[in-house]
């Protein structure tokens, strides 16, 4: 959610289209690849365009890395089709890291779980493997993200492999991995040290605390997220993913019923607006 | 802490320090000055209402929240427009929120029903198509704490929610809807 809202520049389908098609402008391909995803066109030839994006070597950045294929890689992720996972899991051997990141966190929304033996490889060689590369910003593999994914499509699979980085010397890392572990196991302890995150004095941990009980649903740690030294916008979000999680596992009839947690999580939203 | 203080002392000579503290970009602090802010009612209000153009969309997103918690009806026509067309998705949760808490107390019978007529075609335009969950979220909790005040509303909220209960693509915001509807029908 986008405070602002980006004006985007309006484009046309058709428009969108031909701009992907066309190699004279590497922005414009690089835009109409972002437009194509936040705008959820799931048109055959959006996603085969894409698909052929993957593959784009015109478009290179200062860093070595390859934009349009970022780009591509995070806009599948939103257009549901299954035709992008094996493309995807192909991606996933990149030399470009954020290549890497992107086609991970598109394959967990796909909820492609054929892709967890290639998200596995990533993480080969444990913790220590996993390391800063001197004048980069980032690791040697997004681990955080692959665990994250790991998580999201319940590949219990990996929990021995999560757990080895619960001691990773990133904090990061170590919270990617009890927030994974807590969705692979249901161990309410993992959550916990996620919800101790929520004190922390950096505001971006804060955040990110926030951010990573919302997408996990942990509904004992409403009371906390609500006293949490942050934006609301971000608290809102955090409790409405609470929210979220508890309507999906209940029935359409005790939905229709509002039980005591949900009309609790929602007077604490209330108390936010 | 010294704005928790200054908030805490409850006195009319804090209003324009507490006002200062919300340009901040330090959340908890700005948390603190509003709820200061609000405790003091009118003349914050007021105070508020003669510096708003100076403000940054942070800023104003709370300023909006100290608006829509003292309930000031001098407020009304800035949370209706704020509702409708602010660019800040933060500036129209709290101004739609804000629609639901005016103190109707304050105003003259004729005025009061033709007021509350705006809020309700404001938030239910909000309900119904604002692009931002959380929008649609706080106009559902205001048609709630509207709805008491305004009896000659009451069937057409409780019709609106009940729509919306059933159609957001949000599940949050269906319930939203279906507990308000619920709270006004006297079930919760």
């Amino acid at each position: 959610m986008s405070e602002a809202g980006t004006p985007a520049e309006a484009l046309t389908y058709e428009q969108a289209i031909a701009n992907l098609r066309q190699t004279a402008d590497t922005g414009d391909r690089y835009y109409a690849a972002w437009w194509l995803g936040r705008f959820r066109m799931k048109q055959p030839e959006a996603i085969a365009l894409l698909i052929e994006a993957l593959d784009d070597s015109l478009d290179r950045a200062p860093d070595g890395g390859y934009p349009l294929r970022r780009n591509a890689a995070r806009a599948l992720g939103k257009l549901e089709s299954p035709e992008a996972i094996a493309p995807l899991i192909a991606c996933l051997q990149c030399e470009d890291y954020y290549v890497r990141e992107a086609a991970t966190q598109s394959l967990g929304e796909l909820q492609a779980t054929v892709a967890v033996p290639a998200l596995l490889k990533l993480l080969e060689g444990g913790p220590e493997a996993i390391a800063a590369i001197p004048g980069k910003p980032h690791l040697t593999q997004p681990a955080d993200a692959v665990m994250e994914t790991l998580g999201q499509l319940r590949a219990t699979v990996a929990v021995p492999v999560v757990q080895a980085f619960l001691e990773h010397p990133i904090d990061k890392i170590r919270l990617a991995a009890a927030r994974s572990l807590y969705q692979l196991t249901g161990d309410d302890h993992y959550a916990e040290r996620v919800v101790q995150g929520l004190s922390d004095p950096k505001l971006q941990r804060r955040r990110s605390a926030l951010m990573d009980l919302g997408a996990i649903g942990y509904l004992p740690a409403a009371p906390q997220i609500a006293q949490t030294l942050a934006e609301n916008s971000l608290k809102l979000i955090s409790l409405k993913g609470l929210l979220d999680t508890h309507l999906r596992q209940q029935t359409p009839e005790a939905i229709a019923e509002l039980d005591e947690s949900a009309i609790a999580l929602m007077d604490l939203m209330d108390g936010l607006l | 802490r010294a704005v928790a203080a200054l908030s805490a002392a409850r006195t009319d000579a804090a209003i324009p320090t507490l006002i200062s503290v919300l340009a901040f970009n330090n959340p908890g602090a700005a948390v603190v000055a509003v709820d200061g802010l609000i405790q003091l009612g009118s003349p914050a209000a007021q105070a508020i209402l003669n510096n708003l153009d100076d403000y940054n969309y942070g800023a104003r997103a709370w300023a909006l929240r100290a608006l829509a918690g003292i309930g000031e009806p001098a407020a009304l026509p800035l949370l209706l427009s704020a509702a409708r067309e602010d660019f800040s998705l933060s500036v129209r949760r709290a101004a739609t929120y804000g629609l639901g808490r005016v103190r109707w107390a304050d105003l003259s019978e004729s005025d009061r029903l033709a007021q509350q007529q705006q809020c309700y075609e404001t938030l239910k335009l909000c309900l119904q198509y604002d692009p931002e969950w959380v929008v649609r979220y706080a106009a559902a909790a205001a048609l709630e704490t509207l709805a008491p005040a305004a009896t000659q509303l009451q069937s057409a909220i409780a019709e609106t929610l009940n729509r919306q209960a059933h159609s957001d693509e949000e599940r949050a915001v269906q319930a939203r809807s279906r507990l308000a509807e619920r709270r006004l029908a006297g079930g919760v």
